[in-house]
């Protein structure tokens, strides 16, 4: 395979490991502004600390666990650990004409930010300290299996054949229902439902949601794994589901009361979190139907969520996991090989296995994720505890665990 | 005798109460920016999905230290200037003021405040 190296796609994919970097600030920004002044430098660190903590992980065990040898379709082996003969000549079970370096390294940015949307789930009221540990649990555990059973050479659910472009399951699903199962353990913040939780700083959510758009053509075209056709399909696919999911949550917002600033934002947010998963396989008219109907579940998702009282914070189970749940399963009605002849025909182009097979991929998705994530919040929360003291609480956590604050009070 | 008017009123009605103070001759004042609720309880803002309640409303306050001679003329100028007739208006206090000191010149009392074009001195006044 020496010799097959492509100079574009190279190109390229470096350009995209700099996009899908530059998310995991941008939804650190995302997040900061919909949380409380006292709050944003701990909300900034608990996405920020992911490119340190899973930089590190990836390097020395998470990339062989996801991507290394096969063992039984659960796990890969240890063959790549601390990036053992991970460099420049290329992997072809992965891509064929970049180096493996680049392929690990574009990799390593989805196991960035993975955790870190995980974390809208319990700002404002995690220890910092229990986080840690269960996030370095969870990336061990939760995210390098579940990427090897989609993408690892030998995955089972791989094997079997689904169809996740860019991360439905494994990115998307898999931090919403995390999240999901965190909120339900960790509970609800000191007065919430009681006092109002108002954004401190909209600006910078939709300062947020502006590059992490930007960041997802690194995301979903970069998943190509090529400059080619594809690649620009899915940069055309991911901008339509966006531009539609804004234009639908404004008009939803607005037939509510007014067209709200930060719903814009958010259904942004959410089109481009839908399409995640079909971006490689569908036409840009079906990632427009794509993108509209994921602002309608969404935007009633979180609806739903607020009725039952539950402070899942951020919504990312409402927003991500049921975008990209229902991104899966458009895959499975509207994929076509017309689009991507590696791919598979959808029910709607005669092949009904596929949304079987999709169905079965965020069923497993949602049931290991949620089951997991539950099971080791919980034996941490009983343990060493998951939450802060009601002080600290009270206080604010960019003081009472990080020994700072984002605005001082006099010049 | 001098006086301190606080008077708490809409953001919005900041400029239109300046504007009209400065006509009469109102020169120094200085604001605060406050938040509270009164009678009108709170507002309501979009939000992601639907609306939300507030309670805590972002107001201004308007510090203005006068002679008492001018209050009912000023209170008269500042009820007129930030009055809409809907809940939210704000409320003004009026409280005696036992000293000013001007740091400058160490001027006491109702010198401490006097301006050049100041209401006063539109007036004919001398110190009061």
């Amino acid at each position: 395979m020496q010799g097959a190296l492509n100079t574009g796609d190279t190109a390229w994919l470096l350009v995209c490991c700099a996009l899908v970097l530059m998310m995991t600030p941008a939804l650190a920004l995302f997040y900061g502004g919909m949380v409380r002044r006292k709050n944003l430098l701990s909300t900034l660190t608990l996405s920020y600390i992911f490119m340190a903590l899973a930089g590190v992980q990836w390097v020395l065990y998470g990339y062989s666990l996801a991507f290394g040898v096969d063992i039984g379709g659960i796990i890969g082996g240890l063959n790549y650990l601390g990036f053992h003969g991970v460099g420049a000549l290329p992997n072809p079970a992965y891509a064929k004409t970049i180096p493996q370096g680049l392929f690990a390294a574009f990799q390593m940015m989805f196991a960035v930010i993975t955790p870190a949307l995980i974390t809208g789930a319990f700002v404002e009221r995690v220890r910092f300290k229990s986080f840690l540990i269960f996030s370095l649990i969870w990336m061990t555990l939760v995210y390098d299996p579940l990427a090897h059973w989609v993408w690892g050479q030998g995955g089972w659910l791989r094997e079997m054949g689904v169809l996740d472009f860019a991360g439905g399951t494994v990115v998307h699903i898999a931090a919403g229902y995390s999240a999901l199962a965190f909120a339900l353990v960790i509970g609800p913040r000191k007065g919430y439902g009681k006092t109002p939780m108002e954004p401190h700083n909209i600006p910078l959510t939709v300062l947020g949601a502006g590059l992490l758009w930007v960041g997802w053509f690194g995301f979903n075209a970069g998943s190509a794994l090529a400059a080619n056709g594809v690649a620009v399909n899915a940069l055309l696919t991911t901008n339509t589901s966006a531009a539609a999911a804004g234009l639908v949550w404004m008009v939803l917002g607005w037939l509510d009361g007014r067209p709200s600033t930060l719903g814009i934002a958010t259904g942004m947010v959410v089109g481009l979190a839908a399409v995640t998963p079909a971006s490689g396989f569908v036409t840009p008219m079906t990632a427009m139907l794509i993108g509209a109907v994921a602002a309608v579940i969404c935007y009633y998702a979180i609806r739903f969520r607020q009725n039952r009282n539950l402070d899942e914070s951020m919504d990312v189970w409402a927003c991500h996991g049921m975008a990209s749940t229902w991104g899966m399963i458009a895959t499975g009605l509207f994929a076509t090989v017309a689009v991507n002849a590696a791919g598979a025909n959808g029910l709607f182009f005669g092949n009904p296995k596929q949304l079987a097979v999709q169905f079965l991929a965020v069923i497993v998705t949602m049931v290991f994720t949620f089951g997991a994530t539950y099971v080791i919040a919980k034996v941490l929360d009983m343990s060493i505890g998951l939450r802060v003291t009601t002080m600290e609480e009270e206080v604010g956590l960019d003081i009472s665990a990080h020994g700072e604050r984002a605005y001082s009070s006099l010049g | 005798m001098l006086k301190k008017i606080e008077a708490i009123i809409r953001e919005d009605k900041l400029s239109d109460v300046k504007e009209a103070l400065r006509e009469i001759g109102i020169v120094g004042l200085n604001v605060f920016e406050i938040r509270g609720h009164g009678r009108q309880g709170g507002i309501t803002l979009a939000g992601r999905s639907g609306s939300y309640q507030v309670d805590m409303l972002p107001k201004m306050q308007v510090n203005v230290i006068l002679s008492e001679q001018n209050l009912d003329e000023v209170l008269g100028i500042i009820l007129d200037a930030a009055y809409t007739g809907e809940a939210g208006d704000g409320l003004i206090f009026v409280y005696p003021v036992d000293e000013a000191i001007r740091i400058r010149t160490r001027e006491r009392g109702h010198e401490a405040v006097m301006y050049p074009g100041d209401i006063d001195e539109r007036k004919g006044r001398g110190t009061g």
